[in-house]
């Protein structure tokens, strides 16, 4: 089988537009991904949309109506915070398998600001703060706590995830914050949920990324200058684990879908040269170094102590600032993650440029839960 | 319809209140493969294997496995609190509030033996007034 190409590929600084629709934003990325890639709308065979809080109301078409009613068929996908990851595989998997030759795929979210989760329902009486907490940065707090509980882990470690992403932010125009946060800054933040300090939290915000993916014989047709290499692509669900119905285990669904990845790029984590992995709080970022493979299992403490995932360390982490500074619109991570990536594989990520970047891989965990890996080649 | 008095209603469809007796949580496990769950279901989600389910009163002591103290919720919901992962003696995994334990990360101790215990739910009622039976953590006794 041929070879999948990223062609084009965009997305907008991230922010808080509540003076715009998700349509508009969403075309906007569009529209860059398009010029990208060179090719107009009326070139595109098929289109992925995805987007969560909007998931019944027709994003894609929308975007149409705004950019280009060419009258292609248009997916609408949602699928937690993996959701621009599942609309990106969705269109891989069209021009893997030979159905198009040029596809679109676009990540959109339009995001309130506040805690997300602990909804409940179920009727009865409302169980946040009786049985637990379902909030987000409990959930994701619990999960740290249970690396703290096998190996030791610090809160200070996991808040030097949020020092070195927020860096990282300053050096990236395109994220939501470009602003320095010394370790007693994150650690002395408003406290949210132990060990997650308010600025060891995503931050919500508006955004959209899109990409324009292209068989190999199109490629070459609209040459392979800028082109990146789809090497790998991979999706897992939670398998079942003894606590994942009452603690999400986001670790079991990452190392099956990371041990796929690596497979079926023929590259192991060693030869990774840069990573974007889901840091939707500080301590899931320490999950992954693990769950990635990007060091072995009780090391990942030692990992951004020792600066390794730094700018300049030898596998650059979340180099785009992450969802901690960057931001997190759910629906547009995913694709985000793949954008950030590519410029690197591209040589074009100016002051924050992972030097010599060949291999990229890309994570996302939707809670509920969905993981999807990514592993992109410069070519 | 007599005057009779209505008892508090389960917060969860697991927390069953026999007519006589105690109080419990109940699991079901798996007559196949022997994974258990909170609350009725047909089908393992291990195995796979259908209408072997069996009912079972969970233990009413064990194990904290994780937590995460929590400062900001919804409105309304009084902070700061531990939310707790407790493994069960005997097996089960379940989550709740670890109550009379300061929410100091230096006081709570992975594996600090915990019991069930049962209580009303903070107060909180539904849209026709009804209470409820909640379920708490509590640490053992030393």
């Amino acid at each position: 089988m041929s070879d999948v190409y990223i062609l084009g590929i965009d997305m907008i600084r991230f922010g808080r537009f509540p003076d715009r629709d998700v349509a508009d934003i969403a075309a906007e990325s569009v529209l860059g991904a398009l010029d990208d890639a060179g090719v107009n709308i009326h070139d595109i065979e098929a289109m992925w949309s995805g987007n969560l809080m909007q998931a019944n109301a027709m994003v894609g078409q929308r975007v149409l109506q705004e950019i280009g009613q060419t009258g292609i068929p248009v997916v609408n996908c949602a699928n937690a915070c993996a959701t621009g990851a599942t609309a990106f595989r969705d269109a891989w998997m069209s021009v893997k398998a030979g159905v198009y030759d040029l596809v679109l795929a676009v990540g959109v979210e339009q995001m309130g600001r506040g805690l997300l989760g602990g909804g409940g329902g179920g009727g009865g009486i409302p169980k946040e703060g009786l049985l637990g907490s379902a909030t987000m940065p409990a959930i994701f707090a619990e999960a740290g706590m249970e690396h703290t509980r096998k190996y030791g882990t610090t809160f200070e470690q996991f808040a030097k995830v949020s020092v070195k992403n927020h860096h990282h932010s300053t050096m990236n125009p395109k994220a939501m914050y470009q602003k320095e946060t010394p370790l007693e800054e994150v650690m002395g933040a408003e406290m949210i949920s132990y060990p997650n300090t308010k600025l060891m939290c995503s931050v919500n915000v508006d955004g959209s990324a899109a990409v324009v993916i292209a068989s190999e014989k199109k490629a070459r047709e609209l040459g392979l200058g800028r082109a990146v290499k789809v090497r790998a692509s991979v999706m897992t669900s939670d398998p079942f684990t003894a606590r994942d119905l009452t603690m999400p285990d986001v670790n079991t669904c990452t190392r099956n879908a990371a041990a796929a990845a690596y497979k079926m790029a023929g590259c192991g984590p060693e030869d990774i040269n840069l990573v974007e992995l889901h840091d939707c709080f500080a301590t899931a970022e320490i999950l992954h170094y693990e769950n990635l493979g990007l060091c072995k299992d009780g090391e990942a403490g030692r990992l951004i102590d020792t600066g390794e995932t730094a700018h300049g360390g030898r596998v650059p982490v979340n180099m785009s600032g992450g969802l901690l500074s960057k931001g997190h619109p759910l629906g547009a991570t995913g694709i985000a993650n793949i954008y950030e990536v590519s410029t690197h594989l591209r040589g074009e990520a100016g002051k924050r440029q992972v030097e010599g970047a060949r291999l990229g891989l890309t994570h996302v965990i939707g809670l509920g839960s969905a993981c999807a890996i990514h592993i992109l080649e410069k070519t | 319809m007599s005057e009779e008095q209505k008892g508090p209603l389960p917060v969860v469809k697991f927390l069953k209140i026999p007519s006589m007796g105690d109080p419990y949580l109940e699991g079901h496990r798996c007559g196949h493969c022997e994974a258990i769950y909170l609350g009725e279901r047909r089908v393992c989600g291990k195995c796979g294997t259908r209408d072997e389910m069996k009912a079972f009163p969970l233990a009413k002591t064990g194990k904290l496995y994780s937590y995460s103290i929590v400062y900001r919720s919804f409105p309304g919901v009084e902070t700061p609190y531990i939310s707790a992962i407790v493994d069960l003696d005997g097996g089960g995994t379940v989550k709740g509030n670890l109550i009379d334990v300061d929410p100091d990360p230096a006081k709570v101790a992975f594996d600090m033996p915990v019991d069930v215990v049962f209580a009303d739910a903070l107060g909180r009622k539904d849209k026709e007034g009804n209470s409820y039976l909640s379920y708490f953590f509590r640490p053992q006794a030393a």
